[in-house]
């Protein structure tokens, strides 16, 4: 009950937009801006199933593999540099430097030297996206609880279980909320690079609609990118709940 | 009644068959700030030492040098006849802060559990070991909760139990039940006796609070200001069964908490021990 209340909650004020949207633009003569009902019954034409299969995968793969892989580097790199301070202070300059240069300032560069294929897009992907992660888990991992580290020695525990049961577990919910964010910059980078690059993808899709004046078309992949967006989030929040349930708990 | 026999302080004296932990002219010193002076004492094994100092005795950082988490400036530490350089497989520790000492993410058993994979046992095996440790300590019911879903003592226990389930030879304590309640610190001194004697383990309590020191105690070690040097060590002769209103009720008690108290107070040993009776004690508090 109690979640469906706040189920509810959340709901109400996507729902009311919808509507509003449907009611408004019911009946519009706008080339550019085509009634909502309109753009629904092509996107159903579209997209189920043939453009999932044929450019909604694409996607889903490319900015699977490049957010995992921003996920993994950040986190092995962000927990070195937390357990070795010194370093991490000796190579922070270049680490800010590097963080405040737009990640797709560099597609150029990419372009040159992986070409407009998938390696590309998921190695733009995995560059612009994992400094939130990388930052969050040196964080963490420095923020670790000096009574712990003394536990940790006191009972001899190796390096390999310090890093697994005391500093990932502490910096957990830190590399989660740094998750989240790169998961946001994934998805900006993953569009972009479709824009530039071969056939197949949401991006790629929106661009040539929008090229051989296919304005439905356009639309409905604008709404398939939210959609998509949409359940990427909802995936990540499954995986979070599970992941920091004793966080969660805890701050309950 | 019988006046405690005082032990001098000395250390290396007595067969190493008899004693545990050894502590030799230790030291330490930060930058031109002497903490500890010159200490020594030995540890027997099989007994319970309580150390009682001052706040800002250096107590703490007396219980880092003997776990080898920190190194003495001088002077060393022996745990049956081995150099303390760092922390030895043969100690646990109980620290005092549990809110922090625990593992937030971890359930009471992986807590408890977690020290023995140091060991190279298998996972059925540390499992078990962490059962028969949570169950010493009456935590058997608890065992799937995380720390923070119980209350102080009960935390405390599973520090204790963590701290058993290692099987040391000598358990260190630091001011373990500083931050419970007072019915609650009566019970965790209590549940510490009864271990003891049922495991036969050396412990060695570090505490500011006079009455649980003589309690506790196999003999008591009086610390004076710093820079830390031992005043006294004072055999108890209070008993294998102790009981929190009757032992503290005895003249024996009275007496042994009035000398602690003045000793810590002066920071020596008074010249007539015999002159402070029952009725003139002061308060150890």
């Amino acid at each position: 009950m109690k979640r469906l209340k706040s189920f509810a909650w959340e709901i109400w004020l996507p729902i009311v937009l919808i509507i509003a949207w449907l009611v408004l633009s019911a009946g519009s003569k706008s080339f550019y801006f085509p009634s909502l009902g309109s753009i629904l019954q092509k996107t159903q034409e579209v997209w189920f199933f043939n453009g999932i299969v044929e450019n909604l995968l694409p996607s889903l793969v490319r900015i699977l593999a490049g957010f995992l892989l921003a996920v993994l580097f950040g986190v092995v790199v962000g927990t070195l540099l937390g357990l070795l301070p010194r370093f991490e202070g000796a190579i922070r300059p270049l680490l800010e430097f590097l963080r405040s240069t737009p990640g797709v300032a560099l597609l150029p560069i990419a372009v040159i030297f992986l070409g407009i294929g998938d390696g590309m897009k998921i190695f733009m992907i995995a560059l612009a996206s994992m400094w939130p992660i990388l930052l969050n888990t040196i964080d963490g991992v420095r923020s670790v609880e000096p009574v712990l580290l003394d536990v940790a020695r006191s009972y001899r525990l190796t390096l390999a279980d310090r890093i697994r049961f005391i500093y990932i577990p502490h910096a957990a919910p830190q590399i989660f909320a740094g998750a989240r964010l790169s998961l946001a910059i994934a998805a900006v980078v993953m569009v972009v690079t479709e824009l530039i690059g071969s056939p197949g993808g949401i991006g790629y899709f929106i661009l040539d609609s929008q090229r051989s004046f296919k304005i439905l078309d356009m639309w409905s992949g604008i709404v398939m990118l939210g959609v998509l967006g949409f359940l990427l989030n909802l995936g990540f929040r499954l995986v979070e709940a599970r992941v920091l349930a004793w966080h969660h708990l805890k701050n309950a | 009644m019988t006046t405690p026999q005082t032990q001098t302080p000395a250390p290396t004296s007595t067969g190493p068959t008899d004693d545990i932990l050894v502590v030799d002219h230790l030291g330490k010193t930060y930058g031109d700030h002497q903490v500890l002076g010159d200490i020594n004492f030995t540890v027997r094994s099989g007994e319970f030492l309580c150390i009682v100092g001052p706040s800002g005795a250096g107590k703490t950082t007396l219980l880092q040098c003997l776990s080898g988490l920190i190194e003495p400036t001088s002077g060393s530490v022996a745990l049956r006849g081995q150099k303390v350089t760092e922390p030895p497989a043969e100690m646990a520790i109980v620290f005092q802060d549990y809110s922090r000492s625990l593992m937030p993410w971890l359930s009471v058993l992986d807590n408890v559990a977690l020290p023995l994979r140091s060991a190279k046992t298998s996972k059925a095996e540390r499992i078990d070991k962490a059962m028969a440790a949570l169950i010493e300590v009456g935590l058997k019911d608890h065992v799937q909760k995380y720390p923070w879903q119980l209350s102080g003592g009960m935390q405390q226990r599973v520090a204790i139990a963590r701290a058993l389930a290692y099987a040391p030879a000598i358990v260190l304590m630091d001011e373990p039940f500083a931050s419970v309640d007072a019915q609650t610190r009566a019970d965790l001194e209590d549940l510490t006796l009864t271990i003891k004697n049922h495991l036969g383990v050396t412990i060695m309590l570090v505490t500011h609070d006079i009455d649980e020191a003589v309690y506790l105690a196999d003999r008591v070690l009086v610390l004076g200001q710093k820079p830390t040097q031992v005043v006294d060590l004072i055999e108890t002769h209070l008993g294998t069964n102790r009981d929190q209103i009757t032992t503290k009720a005895t003249p024996e008690f009275t007496e042994l908490r009035s000398r602690v108290y003045q000793e810590i107070r002066h920071g020596d040993i008074p010249s007539s021990t015999g002159s402070v009776t029952a009725s003139t004690a002061p308060s150890a508090y």
